[in-house]
């Protein structure tokens, strides 16, 4: 009850001022909504058209800006190639965002007694935090070669400016002239209809789609999570006119890791299909499905171990490739220009062997430091290192799962679009016989909107606001009494999305 | 003083009347256009879809506005940037003059001509192929087209030309093809090779008298109007209104038309186009035309 006290009287000044702040950013927003800026995304100053006409809502492609990327970032109007554009055209565009949001989740925390500087105990209570922020940095550099022939290279840092490569490719378009015959290499993200990368909302649990990121409890399986993206070839066909499209892409089952560090002989598929089809006055909705099936290591040889303790894993060293596969339906389905709704729908299903954490060589990173795994060393997040003759425990099975996405919006002008988000990812069988059948489920909930002042060919500015709510069965820090409880994290966020 | 200050307060009345003039000009303009949106010309007829000019608005303004401006003057944000003959200026919708026809010279495209167009896309200029759009949407934007002209409300569309079926390629045709275009001086403009380089080349303007350039057949580009026999018989007869490019309907036969057609052929030499016609003239060696050869009798 103390403890409820405590709390509850520090929380009250903390809200009341989340809730000044929030007034204060959402004045600052609307006081500025008169502004104007002026600037040069790559592909908008290159061909002179609007964000709009690619865009639905920026970043998200309209079938228009599918067609464009399809061809290879060409409108294939016979002046694609860059001979025909200023010399001191430069394809760049970064993109940033400041933010104000506030996160509220459960954690455990420490519990103190009166008189104890230290903690006698830990117990699960909710956590609340707001304050100005800031988005990584990404820098678009995308655009043709030469006809035909065009490259995507995007630098992208988190927060804290430490860059990496997102995405690097080259890309051969339109071989033999056909639009039925194009290849690209490199590190890209996966041919999605319902792309992630282009995703609309920002925070950290509706920024990305949960189906294409589930993980089941306790499952070492890195590498099918097919918003992320990879490492491999894809080929591309599509009709003239884009409304038939297909991709069969083969990546290496490293989770786009650098250096082959994860994994190591593994490949992995990645097929798509999805048609377009006409239906009059409602617009042209596409349908279609995707299968992601491969395998991946489950284990690594390991060097510097002794009798009395293991080594450390080899990286690269990836062996005993066990399968998983990802299979679903998309949907893009329009209601005329103003209401869409998009769905993905998954089936997943793991090797018993991941779904008992042999996989994943390298912990996650909690935001600190990342940490190998070894035998000998048992981290949260991480899992144990395989050995040759090793067995699985008896009643080991393949975890699967069932899960979906669905994605509304309203687009009320071209500058002023509104979403909302949810998923739910469902265990059908948990790894281990026992298990709490509901455990790691997710229930993920977003709503916003992004509101451009103004819409030209020069420039992306965007207000943004959104709300995320994410809940996941068991997977909560323990009560006091030991009970594991549930997660539920929501988060308010308002930024300035811009590029340039 | 008194003379100073009458004299300046003379000079701010006509400059405020002409400003209040241009003002109410622009007002007047909208005024019309919108007036336009509830007439029956604010529609489209594409085969059994009907377009509503109401209904394009917003694809008109998420995807034509910033080359072809919000009054359809080809005045958008970007018409600026395209001031070299490589780039044509956006269509001026309001003059309601369109290079891309199946009807004669000086009359209104139909409703099929623009559809067309929309879907086609305008190859070397900013008008990208907008067919990934639903036809419903194309028609629509067609009406919508069509709302910001006087000349809708006025004029019907012309009568689509006559184009007869398309005669086998003969090296005869060829060769006759060849006579037609020295006949026409096609290569004043295209030049005797067809690389854009005749003697009057560098001196065409269109209408609003901006630079624009000939047609080169040998790079690989394709026609604005369409790159089938039959648009390239359709565009030298029906022309292209509002630049240098003349109808010759008037002074060609349909026979002779596809004659030229299949000379034009053989000029494109880029490996785009690896025609039969193209095979044709190498066998028979034809030569470019000379200029200062006499008329053929």
């Amino acid at each position: 009850m103390r403890m409820w006290t405590q709390s509850h009287l520090c929380q009250k000044p903390q809200r009341v001022s989340s809730v000044l702040a929030a007034a204060f950013a959402l004045i600052f927003l609307l006081l500025g909504a008169s502004q104007s800026a002026s600037a040069l995304p790559a592909f908008a100053r290159k061909y002179g058209l609007r964000c709009s006409a690619c865009h639905e809502s920026w970043p998200a492609l309209n079938n228009f800006g599918l067609k464009f990327r399809d061809n290879g970032y060409q409108l294939m109007n016979d002046r694609d190639a860059p001979i025909w554009q200023n010399p001191g055209y430069w394809p760049v565009t970064f993109r940033i965002t400041p933010i104000w949001h506030r996160v509220s989740s459960l954690q455990e925390t420490d519990v103190y007694t009166s008189g104890n500087p230290l903690p006698t105990g830990s117990t699960a209570a909710r956590i609340t935090s707001s304050g100005f922020d800031l988005s990584g940095l990404d820098f678009h550099t995308g655009g043709t070669l030469e006809k035909n022939i065009s490259f995507y290279v995007l630098p992208s840092s988190d927060s804290t400016a430490s860059f990496h490569f997102e995405t690097v490719m080259a890309r051969i378009d339109n071989i033999a002239n056909s639009p039925w015959l194009n290849i690209k290499v490199g590190r890209f993200e996966l041919n999605n209809l319902l792309s992630e990368k282009r995703i609309l909302t920002l925070t950290a649990n509706g920024g990305v789609y949960q189906t294409y990121h589930f993980i089941p409890v306790g499952d070492g399986n890195i590498y099918g999570q097919m918003g992320d993206n990879q490492f491999g070839m894809e080929y591309v066909g599509h009709s003239v006119d884009d409304r038939t499209r297909v991709s069969a892409a083969l990546v290496s089952s490293n989770d786009g890791n650098v250096n082959l560090v994860t994994g190591g002989n593994g490949y992995s598929g990645f097929f798509t299909f999805d048609q377009g089809v006409d239906f009059g006055k409602l617009g042209v909705s596409r349908f279609g499905a995707y299968a992601f099936v491969g395998e991946a290591a489950t284990y690594y040889r390991t060097t510097g171990g002794t009798p009395t303790s293991p080594g450390a894993p080899i990286p690269g060293s990836g062996i005993g490739n066990k399968g998983f596969s990802r299979v679903g339906f998309t949907g893009q389905i329009y209601f005329g220009p103003h209401f869409d709704v998009n769905v993905v729908t998954q089936h997943g299903e793991d090797n018993a062997w991941f779904g008992q954490g042999y996989g994943n060589p390298i912990a996650p990173s909690n935001g600190t430091t990342t940490v190998t795994c070894t035998n000998a060393v048992v981290i949260p997040g991480c899992t144990l290192n395989n050995s040759p003759g090793t067995t699985l425990a008896p009643g080991s099975r393949s975890p699967i799962w069932n899960g979906y996405t669905v994605e509304a919006r309203y687009v009320y002008s071209p500058q002023l679009i509104f979403l909302g988000r949810f998923e739910a990812e469902r265990m059908q069988q948990q790894a281990t016989p026992g298990t709490l059948p509901s455990l790691g489920n997710i229930t993920n909930y977003v709503i916003g909107y992004r509101y451009n002042p103004f819409m030209t060919s020069r420039a992306g500015f965007a207000y943004h606001g959104e709300f995320n709510l994410i809940h996941q069965d068991g997977t909560g820090p323990l009560t006091s009494s030991g009970t594991p409880t549930d997660i539920n994290t929501s988060e308010l966020l308002f930024g300035l999305d811009f590029d340039f | 003083m008194y003379t100073n200050l009458l004299k300046q307060s003379w000079l701010l009345g006509v400059v405020v009347a002409l400003c209040l003039s241009a003002a109410s000009y622009a007002q007047l303009t909208t005024y019309q256009q919108e007036g336009w949106l509830n007439t029956p010309a604010a529609s489209s007829h594409i085969g059994n879809i009907t377009g509503d000019a109401k209904a394009a608005a917003l694809p008109y303004r998420r995807f034509c506005v910033g080359c072809h401006g919000e009054l359809g003057d080809g005045n958008g944000e970007n018409a600026v940037w395209f001031t070299t003959p490589m780039y044509a200026q956006p269509r001026n919708f309001q003059l309601a003059i369109f290079k891309c026809r199946s009807t004669p010279t000086g009359t209104l495209p139909t409703d099929q001509d623009l559809y067309d167009t929309i879907g086609r896309g305008m190859d070397r200029s900013n008008m990208p192929q907008w067919n990934p759009m639903s036809r419903q949407e194309r028609a629509d934007l067609v009406a919508w087209i069509k709302h910001f002209s006087p000349r809708w409300q006025t004029e019907k569309p012309g009568t689509p030309i006559q184009i007869p079926p398309e005669p086998e390629i003969t090296p005869e045709r060829v060769k006759a093809g060849q006579a037609v275009f020295a006949r026409m001086q096609c290569y004043k403009c295209h030049g005797v090779q067809g690389m854009a380089n005749g003697p009057s080349a560098s001196t065409l303007t269109d209408d609003l008298n901006q630079p624009i350039a000939a047609f080169n057949f040998t790079d690989g580009s394709r026609p604005k109007c369409g790159d089938t026999d039959t648009d390239i018989y359709r565009i030298f007869m029906t022309g292209l209104d509002g630049t240098p490019m003349p109808s010759f309907v008037d002074n060609i036969k349909p026979d002779e038309a596809w004659d030229l057609v299949f000379y034009l052929r053989s000029l494109q030499r880029h490996n785009a186009y690896n025609s039969k016609e193209r095979e044709i003239a190498r066998q028979l060696g034809l030569k470019p035309v000379d200029p200062n050869a006499p008329p053929a009798q």
